[in-house]
């Protein structure tokens, strides 16, 4: 067992966990978190994707003694009372079906949002495509989802 | 995944004396090779030394045209990096076509390089551009470093701890991804250097990444696409599988390292 101790969606947050545990069962298992989800095991879904320091990464994909020390945010940390603006134009542009996929897709896209903002590189449509390389959706088609991220992209950096 | 013990390493000398006192230890990185290894059961280490946080083997320097990596950069760093591109844009643009964009943020060179996947894409730079890989022991160069499919020079618990090579002249690395993995089906690095041309070829080898000889003669005779693309490529010892026959990768190198050529 390794004691591992986190802030999750700014709540500090300590266990101690068996060694082989992976971010995402200790994310879903022990905090209750079920927003995060697992849709392949594989690597290849992005349904798992949560924020650690500021990244996207793959939470099926991590063991949650590496994450020790982190900031880790999930989709339950990104609404504020409203709903986040990229949930918001998810919503409103149809951008899910089953859901399934969508906690991952959302935060995929704040974190594409975030880096072509810091780096001053505009979020086109072919961006976005080739950003989402990583995220599976077995519904939609990825139109709407496309359209929800430029939709989410403006609302943030207007909001 | 099976139980195992977890140990975090702060630099490189302590990663390597904490390996040396497990059974069957391995070395954990960004561990998007090696975990899903793990849960597919494939490997089942007694113990992981996780190096993503040792300090000394992570960063970028930059000396004239010389170029050093810590082991322990991510592939979105190497990606990012103005200075790095500035001197060697073949490598960032590498970096930012593998997997996808969480994979760039775990994933980092070492533990690319120390796993010699077949379809890997910085094994193809690192030989091209005559790379060194630096250990905790010695310094190998990539020649002598890609021994086979997923086979390299490192011993039992032998860490790398950076990489290092002299920007080339001219570079510039063609995927050809697989539409379902992105790996590559072919990639071809191709570089030149006051040394000469040197092409190396990924995803095709069943011997994972090599050098394409005739092509880099050719290069050296004149550097341009029509060179590379007169060169016949032999099917043998090129991978056969479900997603593409020797024949079908043979054309591609030519294709791939035509592109390349006319990128760099
Ligand atoms: C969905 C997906 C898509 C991908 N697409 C691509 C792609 O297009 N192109 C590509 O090239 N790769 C691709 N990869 C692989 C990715 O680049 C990995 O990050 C890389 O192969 C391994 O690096 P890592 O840091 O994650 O190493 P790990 O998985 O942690 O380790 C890999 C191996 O290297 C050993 N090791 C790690 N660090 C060291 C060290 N410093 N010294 C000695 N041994 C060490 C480990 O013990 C292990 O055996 C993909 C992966 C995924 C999950
Ligand atoms: S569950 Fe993690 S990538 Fe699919
Ligand atoms: S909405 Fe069903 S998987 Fe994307």
């Amino acid at each position: 067992m390794t004691e591992i101790s986190m802030v999750v969606n700014g709540k500090s947050v300590k266990a101690d966990v068996a060694d082989n545990t992976l971010l995402v069962d200790y994310i879903r298992e022990s905090l209750r978190l079920t927003g995060t989800h697992v849709g392949c095991d594989t690597s290849q879904c992005g349904a798992c994707v949560v924020h650690v320091d500021g990244k996207a990464v793959k939470s099926c994909t991590m063991l949650a003694a590496s994450a020790q020390g982190s900031d880790v945010t999930t989709i339950e940390g990104l609404a504020n009372g409203d709903l986040h603006p990229m949930q918001a134009a998810f919503k409103e542009n149809h951008g899910l079906q089953c859901g399934f996929c969508t906690p991952g897709m959302i935060m995929s896209a704040t974190d594409m949002v975030a880096r072509y903002n810091a780096s001053g590189k505009e979020l086109t449509e072919e961006a976005i495509r080739d950003e989402l390389e990583g995220n599976i959706c077995r519904c939609t088609g990825y139109h709407n989802i496309v359209k929800a991220i430029a939709d989410g992209a403006s609302k943030m950096t207007n909001a | 995944m099976s139980e195992l013990k977890y140990h975090k390493a702060s630099n490189a000398s302590e990663a390597a004396s904490m390996i040396s006192g497990t059974e069957d230890g391995k070395f954990l990185a960004g561990g998007q090779t090696l975990l899903p290894t793990m849960k597919a059961k494939l490997a089942a280490p007694s113990d992981l030394v996780d190096v993503s946080g040792a300090s000394d083997m992570i960063g970028i320097s930059i000396s004239g045209n010389t170029v050093s990596i810590g082991a322990m950069t991510t592939h979105a760093d190497v990606a990012g990096n103005p200075e790095l591109n500035a001197v060697c844009p073949s490598i960032c643009a590498l970096a930012g076509n593998i997997g996808d964009p969480a994979v760039r943020h775990r994933g980092t060179i070492g533990g690319s390089v120390a796993n010699n996947d077949p379809a890997a894409d910085y094994p193809a730079a690192l030989l091209a551009l005559g790379a060194t890989i630096t250990t905790n022991n010695r310094d190998i160069s990539a020649d002598d470093f890609f021994v086979g499919m997923f086979e390299t020079a490192l011993e039992d618990g032998e860490i790398i701890t950076k990489v290092s090579f002299d920007a080339p002249e001219k570079g510039a690395y063609a995927k050809f991804p697989n539409p379902a993995s992105r790996y590559a089906m072919v990639g071809v690095f191709a570089a030149k250097s006051s040394g000469g041309a040197r092409v190396a070829v990924t995803g095709a080898g069943s011997d994972g990444v090599f050098r394409q000889s005739d092509m880099e003669a050719a290069l050296d005779g004149s550097w341009s696409p029509d060179s590379v693309s007169d060169v016949s490529v032999s099917a043998d010892n090129l991978l056969s599988d479900i997603h593409g026959d020797a024949a079908y990768r043979a054309n591609l190198v030519k294709v791939m390292a035509a592109r390349a050529v006319a990128n760099a």
